[in-house]
């Protein structure tokens, strides 16, 4: 079964590189390969171009380079951000009963690099934690988030747009909303995070409008360089650093600066930045055209709110056949996809983003996510819309299971 | 977990790193182009059929039998399964170990484990062992119907022990097996044999049993 075509529809996942990011990056594999923090002249170099990466992604969020700080990737950055707080707010997580316990509120739909330390956190006794439930479509009332502020709230995390179903949060209505709740209580706290890995191609970052005090990056995901990430902490932010060593980064995140990933970041985000009202009207078009396609066939149903939605972002359940197996007979005919199906991850259990929108945990084993890229044309789209009814038939047909529409 | 000294290439049955691509060809050929599984099932008269898993869990596997009443050999047997490469994969195997060379017994076709067709599959990713252990399960339960439906009902075994997890029809002896093969807390009993997921409040008496099995054969 050779595939006729290679048709990648998984951006969400990862995105190849632009070759413009490629070639900035590349001096700095072997002319500058000095270390950034040393004061020779060869680290100089290098220390020069931090410095510019840094002060371009300030001016694309609209923020101070002192800022920005560097990481290994959006896992990174959440870890960081999380942890960060809560270890200035309670000294080495020992919280001993003398003061109240710090209170965190998140959403049931994060990435699971917010969700599991938050839940390792409570689970050591270190947290409370509020965990918001998303509407049927995906999306999370911000007036239910400032709502669950209470005086020992810390931190707020939700992410800006979701990697599954795409649902895109009312992240500046939570900051205005945050900012007068500080106002009246006469507090800096609690701090508001939001994951934006997947937002940066396509949403507005800027950091004034968002209210955000902190917020996460991957290069990874803008066409830049995989274990790159940066977590932009607002000046006066206090936040205790996880990863400790030799100062770098103001001793916020040491370790030695990885020069060419945060000289492609810088690149990678100004690129994408710079398309993004053009492409994401390209995208959308292709997505809507996507989901209409497919939701042709019979017992499917789209996961996630159709309009706040990130505009390469299709995720559609098909009831009776498992994802796993549909994704890999697409796999056969070219089409790289993922699945929200428990078979498709590490655990036993289905995405809980699509388990949190209620649906059936039967609804969630079928679900497949295309995410569409600066690749992708109105061919390979038809082409998937194409390819799916024979997929989706030849499943039914050895599946013993037939749910109805119920079961959604 | 023994494996066969007959396989030349050693199965990835236990690596957690899928080395050589994540399934084997014989995988990939079972699920791209399944054998023996029930096309139209209007007209088909199965001799026995049995049905295990529930669609929440991910996996659901009907199996069909055909007997010859002299031989009480298995003439054909069909099969629909919902769930993964991996259980598809291993249902369409099992089908075939069933019905080659004439069919098997019933007697011997009852003691098919989830470990033969894994052999048979070149293995599974670790984490996929899962999936394959409803097929036996289905096949175990067609034979018992065929017993009853002729009225040999004193042949009919019920699954060794007692089942813990109604949905899954798993037993105590299951989770015994689990805990021999290593798996020494729950979610590694999970990854092995699915336990608890379609059926969660018989979690408190899967850790029970596990407790008690590693005290019985792992501690000193």
């Amino acid at each position: 079964m050779a595939p006729k075509r290679e048709i990648y529809m998984d951006h969400a996942a990862a995105t190849p590189m632009d070759s413009r990011v490629l070639k900035a990056m590349s001096p700095y594999f072997g002319k500058i390969s000095a270390n950034a923090s040393s004061l020779h002249s060869p680290g100089q170099a290098a220390y020069k171009a931090v410095v510019f990466a840094r002060k371009s992604i300030a001016a694309v969020l609209n923020g101070h380079p002192d800022e920005i700080v560097f990481t290994s990737g959006g896992t990174g950055s959440d870890n960081l951000a999380i942890r960060g707080v809560l270890e200035s707010a309670v000294p080495n997580l020992g919280w001993d009963g003398s003061t109240s316990k710090p209170h965190v509120i998140t959403t049931a739909i994060e990435h699971h690099a917010v969700l599991e330390p938050l839940a390792h956190l409570q689970k050591i006794g270190a947290i409370q934690l509020t965990i918001i439930q998303p509407d049927k479509k995906g999306l999370i009332s911000a007036d239910e988030v400032i709502k669950a502020i209470n005086p020992n709230t810390v931190l707020i995390s939700v992410m800006y747009a979701n990697n599954e179903i795409g649902t895109i949060q009312p992240i500046a209505e939570i900051g205005k909303g945050l900012l007068k709740w500080r106002k009246a209580n006469n507090s800096v706290l609690p701090y508001f995070h939001s994951d934006a890995c997947q937002a940066a191609g396509y949403l507005d970052l800027n950091i004034e409008k968002l209210h955000v005090d902190l917020m996460t990056l991957n290069a990874g995901k803008i066409y830049g360089p995989k274990g790159v990430g940066l977590l932009f902490v607002r000046r006066g932010v206090r936040l205790s650093p996880v990863v400790r060593g030799g100062g770098q980064e103001r001793g916020i995140r040491s370790g030695t600066e990885n020069v060419p990933g945060i000289v492609g970041m810088a690149k990678a985000l100004e690129l994408v930045q710079k398309d993004k009202e053009k492409e994401s009207k390209r995208l959308g078009l292709l997505r809507d055209r996507l989901i209409d396609g497919l939701l042709r066939l019979p017992k499917s149903r789209l996961n996630g709110d159709a309009d706040k939605r990130l505009p390469n972002n299709v995720n559609i359940s098909f009831l009776d056949i498992e994802g796993e197996a549909a994704m890999l007979y697409l796999d056969a005919k070219g089409i790289a996809c993922s699945t929200g199906s428990a078979c498709a991850s590490s655990s036993l259990d289905p995405s809980h983003v699509i388990l949190a929108l209620g649906m059936s945990y039967e609804a969630a084993h079928g679900s497949l996510r295309f995410t569409l890229g600066k690749s992708t044309t109105k061919a390979d789209v038809d082409y998937v819309i194409g390819a799916m009814p024979a997929i989706v038939e030849m499943l039914r047909k050895i599946s013993p299971v037939t749910l109805d529409m119920k079961s959604f | 977990m023994k494996q066969s000294t007959k396989i030349t290439k050693t199965p990835d049955v236990k690596s957690q790193k899928g080395e050589g691509g994540f399934y084997s060809d014989v995988v990939k050929e079972h699920f791209f182009k399944p054998h023996n599984f029930m096309e139209d099932e209007t007209g088909y008269k199965a001799d026995g059929q049995g049905m295990v898993g529930s669609p929440a869990c991910g996996d659901v596997m009907r199996v069909w039998i055909k007997v010859d009443p002299k031989t009480q050999k298995i003439k054909d047997c069909r099969w629909k399964t919902f769930g993964c490469a991996s259980a598809i994969a291993a249902t369409s195997m099992m089908s075939d170990m069933v019905i080659e060379k004439g069919g098997l017994t019933l007697a011997k076709a009852r003691q098919i484990r989830p470990q033969d067709i894994m052999e048979r599959l070149g293995g599974l990713p670790a984490r996929k062992i899962h999936c394959s252990v409803l097929g036996d399960k289905a096949l175990r339960a067609a034979i018992n119907d065929y017993y009853r439906k002729t009225g040999q009902t004193d042949k009919i075994e019920v699954e060794h022990g007692r089942v813990i997890d109604k949905v899954l029809k798993i037993t105590d002896h299951d989770i015994e097996e689990a805990v021999l093969e290593g798996a020494d807390t729950l979610e590694k009993v999970q990854a092995k044999t699915k336990v608890g997921t379609g059926d969660p409040a018989c979690i408190p008496e899967v850790e029970q049993l596990i407790r008690f099995y590693n005290e019985k054969y792992c501690e000193k």
